[in-house]
């Protein structure tokens, strides 16, 4: 458990106040940083009040507010605070921090804006100011979209160097010595004879100075934690089996619930009868939920033994419940109606296609479930004016008011604890779980309802990434690409998505064609067209989102449109290729590969390149043929994010965005049977696995591209470098996912 | 029934058919074994019986005929087994869920194996799903610990 229960909420509220003998740093003005997109835009004199230490008689106490799913989150933003405060983080609490407009998420909006990464036009800059904006106006604390770094980068440093310039002032009215005489150095103002005076020592006396807010941040030539290899701050509990989850909360008098909802996602219980469940031992309560019941027991075993024994009478599924008649829905978009963006329009596509030769084919990708491997889970606490959640998750405010709403309760006395995720992708950005146990502790207020799904329940009630297809067509004329036209159809999700957190969704979804129409490829005629699939089963956003399955239709086209052409498609994209960082990506790719080189008879290479949440990244993968199937071999891959702020974990984030999009490119889909997913369990949706695991070779790149962050961007390219490489190798061309749906994997 | 976790005897009144799994988790409090498929497909909820790595979300209490050790008897933050030394060397977690088990298989492989090969570390480890992706530095750690444990 984190010592966030001894801060009250108050005190992030205000910028420095003296709160039971201690002080809490806030951000307060700062200069712009040229590489900050975190301030592109923003009006000069813009201040952001953003407490992220606190330093009292017990200790310093480090804010890291985005939520750490396993991309090592916490980690690195104790490191940018460390980084200017001087603190040894072996030494110092570490915790999300409570929600708070403060800890909005200026970055993130900019996503679903149609502003290419690569465009610094003024209407772009201004497009990211005011995504900025939204996002401080919405309180809009939220992680995701590889938004962590590059939002956090300026406001934490500036925070851990506001405290120390404090805590120095204070230092300094202690000892009459002048500033160029102290310095600081693991928690301590150090005196010129070395003495040192521990910050906890100085709290009380920096709560009544007024804080330093002219600083001066650290050139990156003096750091000492940034840009070197770091130790992730929570590997040794991951290490000893300590580290807490929500699946872990135990509290005195509680008891274990689990719920078992209309499998067919959305569907109604017409009724049900606990009979038999209600004899079974340790079964305390068996209680009506939305769309199904829940099975209060004394361990959650039982809890699940004993849910499965309610007779329940589902409803139909309300929404398109068969595989076959939601691709069908997909194919019927595709006309002017369903139109809904054509951010890309270059040259004159319809003309160019009207004559010669076409190419013209059609590619299918699946929805996917997220399937992270720690079950949802939730401790809830209700009483009368106040509810208590222990959860993981990734929105913690939209949850406050999700469960205000469903409560009563004043959203300031609904507490949310954040815990640590073990895993996301992009599930924990929906906190339906939490609305079930809430339904649940609204029948026992005052007892403690630990709530956890069994995999299936997880498996059937998730918000897939949705299906898609794409019809392209092409031309190529001597020897090169001439024209290329993609149009893909998909669900929105933002507009399920937002619906749920009860925000506005207007214009177009820019996920329908993100990792397409925003490519850095100047094609003569090139166009990128989404079409919105009316809603059918609710679907979220999943580890990269949009551009998670957009490069398998942009990049597979690209790969049949070189081929086409006769051109080498390393050699064709550099020539379209409009974008520096972009270039250096895709020729560091080609070095590592050996790009060119015969590999010899059996043996195929695949390339593919994906910018998103603004960074490049190209991936070639190399498979081999064997008498038990096809093989990767190896990856390489390059990705150009400004500056890498940690090389341990920016390999371990971006070798994991691989094996990510590489597993699920492999053997992963999610089908239904009358609005029921088909794939339960881990047996029929098993991704990769270390047998199958290739060699990674990772590059980052610090091409002076902006500050950016990695969890995602490595995902997109996975599956259509391997598609590409299994046609290299074996002359066939595959347009559908799952792989594995057409070839053998050894 | 009585289960010996961790050198630590225990009285445990359940039913013969409870996986081993909940015992630990629910009735004893020991948290390091995780559950994640309840089907043996994820391993997430190793743990060794007499040493030897078992599914404990498969393995009935009333079977349960040797001494159970869970990631929290094999090593402390204080006192690292060489296994999960090799793994914070590395720094292999991201989320860390399918740690535990990944580390309690890793143990009793390499228990058994103590030089093996990369086909040998793959076949031993298939069985642990993560969904992060840490594969590649599994491999590496499981081949440093056992460098370690052949030096020792």
């Amino acid at each position: 458990m984190s010592r966030l229960g001894t801060i009250t909420r108050r005190s992030f509220l205000v910028g420095s106040a003296a709160i039971a003998g201690g002080v809490a740093f806030g951000t307060y003005l700062y200069k712009r940083e040229l590489d900050n997109p975190l301030l592109d835009g923003l009006a000069p004199g813009a201040a952001a009040i953003t407490p992220y230490v606190k330093v009292d008689a017990s200790g310093v106490t480090l804010i890291t507010p985005r939520a750490d799913v396993g991309q090592g989150a916490y980690s690195i933003q104790a490191h940018m605070i460390a980084e200017e405060l001087d603190v040894d983080l072996a030494e110092v609490t570490i915790t999300p921090g409570p929600p708070s407009p403060v800890y909005y998420n200026g970055v993130v909006s900019a996503e679903g804006m149609p502003i290419a990464a690569t465009s610094e036009t003024f209407l772009a800059r201004t497009g990211r100011g005011a995504a900025d904006v939204a996002g401080k106006l919405l309180g809009l604390q939220l992680t995701g979209g590889s938004s962590t770094v590059p939002d956090m980068y300026d406001r934490l440093r500036t925070a851990g160097a506001v405290a120390r310039e404090t805590l120095i002032a204070a230092a300094m009215a202690q000892t009459g010595l002048p500033r160029d005489q102290l310095k600081t150095e693991a928690g301590a103002v150090v005196l010129p004879d070395g003495a040192r005076l521990a910050y906890q020592d100085l709290a009380a006396a920096a709560a009544e100075i007024d804080p330093v807010t002219d600083v001066t941040l650290r050139d990156p030539s003096d750091w000492k934690h940034l840009g070197k290899p770091q130790m992730r701050t929570d590997v040794l509990a991951k290490s000893t089996g300590t580290q807490t989850y929500g699946i872990d909360m135990v509290m005195e008098g509680m008891v274990y619930a689990t719920t078992r909802t209309n499998p067919a996602q959305g569907g109604a219980i017409k009724g049900f009868d606990a009979g038999r469940a209600e004899k079974m031992r340790g079964v305390k309560e068996v209680l009506p939920i939305t769309g199904g019941v829940a099975v209060v027991a004394d361990n959650t075993w039982r809890a699940f033994q004993a849910v499965q024994a309610v007779d329940c009478d589902w409803g139909p599924s309300p929404y398109t419940g068969n595989t076959a008649d939601q691709f069908e829905a997909v194919a019927a978009a595709f006309t002017e109606d369903t139109q809904d963006s054509q951010f890309r329009d270059d040259g004159d596509v319809t003309a160019a296609l009207s004559e010669g030769e076409v190419l013209s084919v059609e590619y299918r990708i699946p929805y996917l479930a997220h399937a992270p491997l720690e079950p949802m889970s939730v401790l809830v606490k209700l009483e009368k004016t106040r509810v208590d959640i222990w959860t993981a998750t990734q929105i913690p405010r939209f949850m406050q008011a999700n469960v205000a709403r469903l409560t009563g309760i004043d959203a300031e006395n609904v507490h949310i604890h954040v815990l640590m995720a073990g895993g996301s992708f992009g599930r924990r950005l929906e906190d339906d779980y939490v609305m079930r146990a809430v339904e649940v502790a609204q029948q026992m207020p005052g007892t403690p309802v630990k709530m956890v799904w069994s995999r299936e329940e997880d498996f059937t009630h998730d918000f897939p990434r949705p299906l898609a297809m794409a019809r392209a067509q092409g031309k190529v004329a001597d020897g090169q690409l001439a024209a290329f036209d993609l149009a893909i159809a998909a669900p929105s999700v933002m507009e399920s998505q937002l619906k749920r957190v009860h925000q506005p969704v207007f214009g177009p979804d820019v996920a329908i064609v993100a990792g397409a129409w925003d490519q850095p490829f100047a094609i003569p005629d090139y166009r990128v067209t989404g079409h919105r699939v009316p809603a059918m089963v609710p679907v979220s956003s999943w580890r990269s989102v949009g551009a998670s399955g957009n490069a398998f239709l942009h990049e597979s086209f690209m790969d049949e449109m070189c081929h086409a052409a006769g051109a080498d498609p390393l050699e064709e994209r550099l020539r379209l290729c409009t974008h520096d960082p972009s270039r250096k990506v895709l020729e560091a790719v080609g070095e590592m590969s050996d790009w060119g080189a015969d590999l010899g008879p059996g043996r195929g290479r695949g390339l593919a390149f994906c910018l998103s949440f603004g960074v490049p990244v190209a991936e070639v993968v190399e498979v081999i043929q064997t008498d038990a199937g096809l093989r990767i071999d190896k990856v390489f891959v390059a990705a150009e994010v400004g500056r890498v702020l940690d090389p341990v974990n920016f390999e371990a984030q971006l070798s994991g965005g691989v094996i990510w999009g590489l597993g699920h490119a492999m053997n992963c889909e999610l089908t239904y049977k009358d609005g029921v997913p088909q794939q339960d369990n881990y047996h029929l949706y098993s991704g990769l696995r270390l047998y199958q695991t290739p060699k990674i070779e990772v590059r980052g790149l610090e091409n002076g591209g902006k500050l950016r962050g990695v969890g995602e961007p490595g995902v997109p390219p996975g599956a259509p470098a391997l598609a590409n490489a299994i046609f290299a190798a074996t002359g066939q061309r595959i347009r559908d996912l799952p792989l594995s749906n057409s070839v053998d994997f050894a | 029934m009585e289960l010996t976790v961790n050198g630590t005897v225990h009285e445990v009144d359940v039913e013969d058919d409870m996986p081993l799994l909940w015992v630990l988790r629910d009735e004893l409090g020991i948290t390091g074994p995780k559950y994640g498929c309840g089907i043996a497909q994820c391993g997430a909820c190793t743990v060794h019986i007499d040493g030897m790595a078992v599914r404990s979300c498969q393995l009935r209490a009333g079977d349960v005929d040797g001494d159970v050790t869970t990631i929290e008897g094999l090593g402390t933050p204080e006192a690292l087994h060489v296994v999960q030394a090799a793994w914070v060397k590395h720094q292999v977690a991201q989320c860390g869920y399918c740690q535990s088990g990944q580390i309690m298989q890793a143990a009793s492989f390499l228990d058994l194996n103590p030089d093996p090969t990369d086909d040998q570390i793959d076949a031993a480890m298939s069985g642990n799903l993560c969904r992060c992706g840490t594969y590649p530095r599994i491999r590496a750690a499981v081949h440093d610990a056992a460098a370690q444990l052949r030096g020792a």
